[in-house]
């Protein structure tokens, strides 16, 4: 089993690390609406996807985190991305591999993609 | 909802919203008695008497007028489906327990799909939180306890990615070894 020894070790690479992640005022957050509409529809393999692709990708300034409804339940699994300076993208009816692809796209390649943005949607 | 751990998660988000600071989590399959029991207990606000009737309510026009939501009933819909049921009992101030029976090998029992994840996303949103997950499979159990997590990693946060990943697979490695 994944041992606690493995974990303390983790934990001592990221300290090493921290010094680096503490710039925050210039991250990319992105949101996933996880309240009971959102899970239903697939937002817990949404949301464990963002969070394996920052991880893997060790993408240091971007914080993936959950919110509640966002009030548009026939468009969820729901993604919102802010990044400092831009417009909020609202990305609708997403799947893991859709998530992936944002991760790729517009989180590392800087390219919004509008096929998955409520404005293609609707 | 297809799979039993999302209602988990779904249901554990009541806790959260609640203001709990303490979650515990037990799942019991017992295939040989051909059970299956999911309880679910916190330390949050708790309900009053007059509301938890309504929660439970059967009679829907209670639950619309006063816009509570789905989660709980799709829980319930999920046990009586198997011939089991949902009991909630809570106190005001003090906690609330939410406790779930299902037939094991009911041709209706929703899977109990992918726990692992249901944890690991619990516990990334929620560092003030102690989630303690506690699996029981015939004679065989496996415990997972944030506090014991939280010790090791001092100041460093839950939510970090390669900390999420390693609990998803610690957990991953720790339920496969109860179907061994
Ligand atoms: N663990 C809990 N502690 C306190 N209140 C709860 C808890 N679980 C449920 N409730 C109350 O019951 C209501 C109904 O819950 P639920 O069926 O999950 O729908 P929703 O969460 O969408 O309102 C909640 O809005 C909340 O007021
Ligand atoms: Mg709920």
């Amino acid at each position: 089993m994944k041992s606690l020894a493995e974990l303390e070790a983790i934990k001592n690479k990221i300290k090493n690390q921290v010094e680096v992640r503490r710039e925050s005022d210039s991250s990319t957050r992105i949101v996933v609406g996880m309240a009971t509409c959102g899970i239903a529809a697939g937002a817990r393999p949404v949301l464990a996807a963002l969070v394996d692709e920052v991880g893997k990708r060790n993408l240091a300034n971007v914080n993936v985190s959950q919110t509640g409804c966002i009030g548009m339940c026939r468009l969820e699994p729901i993604v919102e991305v802010f990044e400092p300076g831009k417009e909020r993208v609202t990305y609708v009816k997403m799947t893991e591999e859709k998530a992936r692809k944002i991760i790729a796209e517009h989180i590392v390649n800087g390219k919004v993609v509008t096929e998955f943005t409520i404005g293609a949607a609707e | 909802m297809l799979e039993l751990s999302l209602h988990v998660l779904d249901i554990v988000n009541n806790s959260i919203k609640a203001k709990a600071t303490e979650i515990e989590i037990e799942i019991n399959e017992q295939v040989l008695k051909n059970t299956l029991t999911i309880s679910i207990k916190d330390n949050g606000c708790g309900m009053d008497k007059e509301f938890l009737k309504t929660v439970t309510d059967p009679f829907k026009t209670i639950r619309t007028t006063r816009k509570v939501g789905m989660g709980l009933s799709m829980f319930q819909a999920a046990a009586e489906a198997t011939g089991g049921k949902l009991k909630i009992s809570s106190k005001k101030g003090v906690g609330t327990l939410v406790c779930v029976t299902f037939t094991y090998d009911h041709i209706d029992r929703q899977p109990l799909g992918n726990m692992a994840e249901t944890m690991q996303i619990l516990t990334s949103g929620n560092d003030s939180i102690d989630f303690i997950y506690h699996h029981i499979k015939e004679d065989k159990e496996f415990l997972f306890d944030t506090r014991q997590i939280k010790e090791i990693l001092g100041d460093v946060s839950l939510a970090n990615p390669e900390i999420t990943m390693w609990i998803r697979g610690h957990i991953e490695e720790g339920l496969a070894e109860l179907d061994s």
